[in-house]
């Protein structure tokens, strides 16, 4: 069947922020759909706040709407675009529920706008989990035994006659929000309560828990002449009770016979048809009893998935792009795969490879955060890796996760103690290790840990393998062994600590030997056809497949797996750097781990690796593609860290040299730097000890900031106030980074903070934008939001701000990017870093601005000239164009805390943020509200607001509280704030802290009114930290009730301005290609209102 | 474990480590790219004289057991893999695919670059090798890789054929009588799979496995409702018994024919048919069945094919002496021929393996087909 003449103008949603359980896998997917949608000859148009993706770049839809995802945004959009179709199947759980409302509210019908991909019967079948279950046993699947309840009683009722252990699982939510395991009738009863919040409709699954099961998952797909492909099976690693995103995952499945593949195969093809996905793909899952192969389904996804993105990387079926294909109405076998280009998309991937992926955690940064692994994802990333065996790819991928200590192989006594194996956690497989070190069999590994002994058996053998190396010399290894020993997936690094030697002389004795990787080709079918596209990953083997190339090769390293601090800005950066590297001649060779990325794309680089970004993997790509040069400044912190081994390998980093990313990033020299360059700087010390810390901080002066060098995301950065605090921070700064000195700044209290992110090709300097944060320094710049314009920077700050930037990245020898952290205090201006980078606000800035910063810096990089790129027009000669903007962008973050039930919300110099999304308007008021809204955040236009600020911003609330008392809010707030409120006339109630209703039972204190919903936002600035102070359990108890809760006093103004500009009603979005237009166009106004102005109002 | 050289007739050669018995072996070498189901493929007699050499890295994950085999025993001439497993998971398991190799004396090479191998022969055709745990020296292996037969001509049904005919019921119970009237159908054996009795049954037809010279007079003057020719290694042309007895049947009972069965009928057709670069193996093949429309992922395993253009042809329809010929399911790959069906005498074939076992299930209608040209 042929495209469908039907519809012409499509629109499609995106999945927003990147937050746990919904991360840049939609972006990849949803980036694939555009771009063979527009090559269709569609109208595309697309909703995504995600500022830091690449589909929302202008050039991948005719109209981009940087707007929140709710509803009432969305039909906003829709009534402008008029689209003849809605394609919600790429946004994941997000487009899929504003689909529904959308859908329900008969919205869709009045606009004359249809859904393709999947029907709102589909989607309501597949996702309301009681619906799913009658249709399944319809079918004649089986299921386990269970039920949907609506309230705690039902539920409880449900779990009596189930009997526990019980899993709740609420409908219509994403990465097991809310879901987890009941023992008995009082966990039941609190769960259910969470859970039944979870869930948009109020309703949760009740289940006959059969964690220890094994899980498995197909991806399937289908089209409208009801032909279905399975194009992946994925085998869960760890049993059932773990969520697939945190569980390790295999692919294909290693431990199915044909027969029960096939029977598993049969009942996710009848499942697919049941619940009537007529095109496009979906995520199947099921559990099988290890005892006897009972087999149940656990859920089906009727969208692209984090498993599809995966499976797609896996096989090289691209899931997403042909689903897009076929919901405009070819069929499997009219699209030709990209891969052998001569044999249809109708085919299942033979794989001749195992891939492997392991989740990436953060408990590190939420310390009160519970470990275990349980139905609720916790992970905020993934690596994925391909090896010649289960064994290879594994050591690959934790080579990938880049933490030390993680590689495969680590000796139980590096471990420390053996960790419970019947303990789902992050190191679950090193305690495998471990207990089978110390002799346990592999029965008994595998009956404790409920790991299938086939797995457990595959790191026995490597465990075999390492103990029999250990103790031997280096330079006495055989070629054999060393084959061998790389064969069993361990790493050059974990080779070294075994034998006692160096990195780099293990490396050395292999490639004198000529043990060497050899790089394969995913092809799809597993060599029976030629593959067209060159997707390497290497393996221990006899045969290379690198073909040589037309054109100069330079490398790009990614940045690895989403995490904290480093996600998919990076990723967004180097993809524009393999643009620009095609657009200048050259071959870009992208080298990166992690699944969910647009870099990570066969379609996005000339040649792509899928390889761990370790000194090992990359140098041997290096030696594979004998590239011009190695481009490190892309990826974020991780290939900064390995551009030195490069160097000393022979290989060329473009740009930036080592030792100039050396002269930032080491904190000492950087301040010896800002001295001789007479740039004001924070006063430096750096301590090896606590005592040393201690009197370099009587020197410094307090409040100072305590932070370990060369980590990213403020990992294990502090304020610290006195002495007393000190020295538990200096300890958990060492253990964060462990071979480099504490570093201590004076902390400047009360200052603006200001990112700077600008282009340097050795002479001239282009600042891409000056970007004002709303939070105060202090906030670390990832958890704080800023806009462009800046508000409130005077002409002659903004002259210095410039001046120091240019002469920063002269003299630093910058040769692309640079991003900078300034504060203004006292009209002065301090500088806080310099990252010689791509930094997080790249991609915000270039869609502020309609520049792309990473496609400049790369040709400059590339030896062109900023001047030639100003006569070309790829930036404005028109200087500060950034603050000649006739609208404001707004940069938000989006913080996890909802996940992590118990973790303090206030915000802090260590970045938590998973995301970011972005607000545009004419009104910074607006484009402010709207961020917050697309951030979750929703503000509310009337109620009640709660009030408790430390004593230094009490006299500053008074200004917000009078006007929210006139907005008509009801203020309630505690004995010293009500006071300080009271006696400037603002009508407030007192309410109790916990601490002082403790006395009086009957007095209910405020966290009581959060709990039961009489409070509508919280303003709550610490003082003093840690659990269970009034403050933590105010905030704590907001993330949990799901209301705004502002932890800094910008912050409360900010959100004032958002309720304000709320009040006036949002107008008719526009499109960023439409703003472009007008930047480029003259007459340009000053954004009114501009935040932040009140902070200077109050303060005078 | 000892070391085992693998040498192909162009001279490359492959080390690795032997499992399962020691010695010498010969035959072609092919390559397998399922991803599971290595029981059946080393049981299933169409390998005979084969050296099957499997793309998915790990063999032997989930050990073998008494239901799965495709026949009574290992097939295979060899078995090439990158590794085989040491241990066996499956609540199935009964054996492992070393004890199973190593009972049936077969040659096993693991640790190889199975990748290689693979591109080896698709670029230049399925050949001949040899496996030796006894010689490493690759010269002198190689001279005898050289002294082999190919497949080409080569008649190996007879080897494999039952000797006494039996009743399917006996290995795979009684024929499904819910679906009406049980039909009675010879199993002509060029190498039969169980699998296919077990769908024979369970559509309803009660299978009498017959040698394969059984004289196809004898079989129509038994008065069998129909009559099936089997799956088998070699090379149909050679198979000279088998194109008669097809050419014997047609028109007098309904038949179905699968793999060197649709061959044999192919021919008997007045049709040709050829060897191929390196066939198909595997279980991701699409077919498109021409009727419907609808593709079929279906599991492969042939080097031989009926020649499309061996006939006069007009469209799809084929001009044969026994009336026209619906050329009726094609490779989405390749283009080739992979179903037949007569339209003027009872007979249906296909090159593909609708039993599955292993491979998906997507053409078992093919057995409820056969049924209803046998009710007609
Ligand atoms: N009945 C059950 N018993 C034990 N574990 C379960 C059960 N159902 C689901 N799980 C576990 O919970 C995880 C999440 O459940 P799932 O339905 O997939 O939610 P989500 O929609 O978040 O993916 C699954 O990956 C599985 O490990
Ligand atoms: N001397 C200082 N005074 C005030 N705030 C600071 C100071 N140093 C750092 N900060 C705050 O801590 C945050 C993180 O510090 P930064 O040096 O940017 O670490 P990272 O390398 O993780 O970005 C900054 O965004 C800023 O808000
Ligand atoms: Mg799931
Ligand atoms: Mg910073």
């Amino acid at each position: 069947m042929p495209r469908r003449t039907d519809v012409e103008r499509i629109l499609v949603i995106g999945s927003g922020p990147i937050v746990i359980g919904q991360a840049c896998e939609f972006d990849y997917s949803g980036t694939q759909a555009c771009k063979v949608l527009r090559r269709e000859g569609f109208h595309v148009s697309l909703v995504n706040p995600n500022p830091a993706t690449i589909m929302t770049d202008p050039g991948f839809a005719d109209r981009t709407y940087v707007e929140p995802l709710t509803p009432g945004s969305v039909l906003r959009v829709i009534e402008r675009e008029r689209p003849d179709a809605v394609l919600p199947t790429l946004g994941g759980q997000t487009a899929l529920n504003v689909a529904v409302a959308l859908a329900e509210s008969g919205d869709l019908e009045r606009t004359d706008a249809r859904l393709i991909g999947a029907s709102l019967e589909t989607i309501r079948r597949a996702e309301d989990r009681s619906g799913f279950r009658a249709t399944m046993l319809e079918a004649g699947l089986d299921v386990p035994r269970a039920d949907t309840a609506g309230t705690v009683e039902e539920g409880l009722g449900l779990g009596d006659a189930i009997g526990y252990p019980v899993i709740v699982r609420p409908s219509f939510t994403l990465g097991g929000g809310g879901s987890g395991f009941a023992r008995d009738r009082d966990e039941l009863r609190r769960l259910a309560a969470r859970s039944l919040d979870a869930s948009p409709v109020t309703e949760v699954l009740v289940e006959e828990s059969i964690a220890g099961w094994k899980e498995f998952e197909l991806e399937v797909m289908r089209d409208r002449a009801d032909n279905v492909v399975v194009v992946c099976s994925i085998e869960n690693v760890d049993p059932m009770g773990v969520h697939t995103g945190d569980s390790i995952t295999v692919a294909p499945a290693q431990t199915l016979t044909d027969r029960e593949y096939q029977e598993m195969r049969d009942d996710a093809i009848a499942c697919i048809r049941a619940i009537g996905v007529e095109t496009g793909g979906s995520n199947i899952q099921f559990a099988v009893d290890p005892r006897t192969g009972r087999r149940v389904l656990i859920e089906m996804n009727p969208r692209v998935s984090r498993s599809s993105a995966l499976a797609s990387k896996a096989t090289g079926f691209p899931i997403a792009k042909i689903g897009a294909l076929l919901a405009v109405g070819y069929t499997l076998d009219e699209i030709p795969n990209d891969i052998t280009g001569v044999t249809p998309a109708a085919f299942e991937p033979a794989l001749d490879y195992v891939v492997v992926k392991v989740p990436r955690f953060a408990f590190e940064k939420f310390p009160e955060a519970d470990p275990v692994l349980t139905s609720t994802m916790k992970s905020v990333g993934e690596v994925m890796a391909i090896g010649g065996t289960f064994r290879e790819a594994l050591g690959k991928a934790w080579r990938s996760l880049e933490r030390t200590g993680f590689d495969l192989g680590w000796a139980a006594a590096d471990d420390g103690e053996p960790g419970p194996l019947s303990v789902p956690g992050e190191r679950r497989l090193h305690h495998v290790e471990a207990a089978l070190r110390s002799g346990a069999t592999i029965d008994e590994v595998a009956e404790a840990s409920g790991i299938d002994p086939w797995f457990v058996d595959q790191i026995a053998q490597v465990v075999e393998e390492a103990a029999g190396l250990e103790g031997r010399v280096v330079d006495e290894l055989s070629e054999t062994a060393l084959r061998d020993a790389k064969r069993a997936g361990l790493s050059d690094r974990r080779l070294a600590a075994l034998v006692g030697a160096d990195e780099r002389d293990v490396r050395a004795r292999r490639t004198a030997l000529g043990v060497r990787p050899v790089f394969k080709t995913v092809d799809t079918c597993a060599g029976e056809f030629p593959a067209l596209t060159p997707y390497h990953y290497s393996t221990y083997g006899e045969e290379d497949e690198v073909r040589p190339a037309e054109r100069p090769r330079v490398v790009i390293l990614g940045a690895g797996p989403n995490r904290i601090g480093q996600g998919i800005e990076f990723d967004y950066a180097c993809v524009h750097a393999a643009y620009a590297l095609a657009e200048a001649g050259y071959e870009a060779v992208m080298v990166n781990s992690n699944p969910e990325t647009v870099s990570t794309d066969y379609d996005t680089s000339a040649r792509l690796y899928f390889e761990p970004l370790s000194a090992e993997d990359v140098l041997a790509v290096c030696e594979a593609e004998r590239p011009v040069g190695v481009l490190c400044q892309m990826g974020g912190q991780t290939p900064l860290r390995l551009a030195h081994d490069l160097e000393a390998a022979g290989w060329t980093v473009l740009g930036t040299l080592p030792d100039a990313i050396d002269l930032a990033e080491d904190r000492g020299r950087f301040a010896r730097l800002l001295q001789e360059l007479e740039i004001p700087a924070p006063p430096h010390g750096e301590a090896d000890g606590p005592e040393q810390a201690r009197t370099v901080s009587e020197l410094i002066g307090y409040p100072v900031v305590v932070r370990p060098s060369y980590v990213l995301g403020g990992r294990a950065m502090e304020i610290v106030y006195g002495p007393d605090e000190l020295e538990r921070f200096v300890a958990g700064a060492a253990a964060a980074s462990p071979d480099h000195p504490v570093l201590i700044d004076r902390f400047v209290e009360g200052a603006v903070e200001i990112d700077v992110d600008a282009v340097c090709d050795g002479t001239d300097v282009f600042v891409g934008a000056v970007m004002e944060h709303i939070e105060e320094a202090g906030i670390h710049s990832g958890d704080s939001s800023c806009q462009i314009p800046p508000a409130t920077l005077s002409e002659d700050e903004l002259d210095e701000i410039e001046r120091i930037t240019a002469t920063l990245a002269r003299r630093l020898g910058v040769r692309g990017l640079i991003n900078l952290q300034l504060a203004l205090k006292d009209e002065r201006i301090w500088v806080l870093e310099a990252n010689p980078r791509a930094s997080r606000t790249v991609p915000f800035v270039s869609k502020a601005t309609g520049v792309s910063l990473a496609r400049v810096a790369t040709l400059v990089v590339l030896g062109r000239t900023l001047e030639d790129l100003r006569d070309e027009g790829l930036i404005p000669s028109e200087p500060r164009h950034y603050l000649h903007l006739p609208y404001a962008s707004v940069k938000t973050p989006v913080l996890p805390f909802g996940r992590f039930p118990g973790v303090d919300t206030v915000l802090g110099p260590e970045m938590r943020s998973t995301g970011e999304v972005m607000g545009v308007d004419p009104d910074p008021g607006l484009a402010l509200a709207k961020a917050l809204v697309a951030s979750g955040a929703a503000l509310p236009s009337s109620g009640t607001v709660f009030l408790s600020v430390a004593n230094r911003d009490k006299r500053a609330i008074v200004y917000p509280a009078k006007r929210l008392a006139d907005l008509g809010f009801r203020l309630l707030a505690t004995r010293g704030t009500a006071g300080v409120l009271d006696r400037a006339g603002v009508p407030v109630t007192r309410v109790e802290k916990v601490s002082e209703a403790e006395g009086a039972p009957e007095a209910r204190s405020i966290v009581d009114l959060i709990r039961e919903g009489s409070v509508d936002m919280v303003v709550n600035t610490p003082f003093g930290r840690g659990p269970r102070t009034d403050g933590w359990l105010i905030r704590t108890a907001a993330s949990q009730a799901g209301i705004p809760c502002v932890t800094t006093l910008p912050g409360a103004m900010a959100a004032l301005r958002g309720i304000e500009a709320l009040r006036e009603g949002p107008g008719s979005p526009r499109s960023l290609q439409e703003l472009h237009e007008r930047t480029r166009g003259e007459a340009t106004v000053q954004p009114r209102l501009p935040i932040g102005s009140l902070e200077r109002e109050v303060a005078s | 474990m000892s070391d085992a050289l693998l040498v192909l007739e162009d001279g490359t050669s492959f080390r690795g480590r032997s499992f399962g018995a020691a010695g010498e072996t010969f035959g072609e070498a092919v390559f397998n790219t399922g991803m599971t189901g290595y029981q059946e493929v080393l049981t299933d007699p169409s390998y005979t004289g084969q050296v099957v050499a499997m793309t998915a890295p790990h063999q032997g994950n989930y050990g073998t057991n008494a239901e799965d085999p495709e026949s009574t025993r290992v097939r295979v001439a060899g078995f090439a893999v990158r590794e085989a497993s040491r241990r066996a998971s499956s609540w199935r398991a009964t054996r492992t695919v070393r004890d199973d190799l190593a009972d049936a004396g077969v040659i096993g090479i693991e640790g190889i670059d199975t990748r290689r191998l693979t591109l080896r022969l698709r670029e230049r055709g399925a050949m001949r090798c040899g496996i030796s745990t006894l010689d490493d020296d690759v010269a002198s292996l190689l001279r005898r890789v050289r002294e082999q037969p190919g497949m080409q001509d080569a008649d190996l049904a007879h080897s494999v054929t039952v000797a006494e005919r039996y009743d399917a019921a006996s290995v795979v119970g009684p024929a499904d009588a819910s679906l009406g009237p049980v039909f009675r159908v010879a199993v002509v054996d060029f190498g039969l799979k169980r699998s296919i009795l077990r769908r024979l049954a369970a559509a309803g037809i009660e299978g009498t496995v017959v040698p394969a010279r059984t004289p196809a007079a004898e079989l129509i003057a038994e008065g069998f409702d129909g009559a099936f020719l089997s799956n088998g290694p070699g090379d149909p042309a050679a198979t000279t018994y088998g194109v008669e007895a097809a050419r014997a049947l047609l028109g007098q009972v309904p038949v179905l024919g699968i793999c060197l069965g649709h061959q044999l009928l192919g021919l008997a057709l007045g049709g040709r048919t050829f060897k191929m670069k390196f066939g198909h193996r595997g279980l991701n093949q699409p077919v498109r069945d021409a009727r419907t429309g609808r593709v079929e992922i279906t599991s492969h395993n042939h080097g031989f094919a009926v020649d499309q253009d061996g006939w006069a042809r007009r469209g799809d329809v084929a001009e044969s002496p026994f009336g026209r010929v619906e050329l009726s399911h094609w490779n989405l790959n390749d283009g080739t021929l992979e179903g037949m069906r007569c339209l003027d005498v009872p007979a249906i074939s296909v090159q593909y393996h609708p039993e599955a076992a292993p491979g998906p299930h997507d053409s078992r209608y093919l057995f409820a087909e056969f049924r209803e040209l046998m009710r007609a």
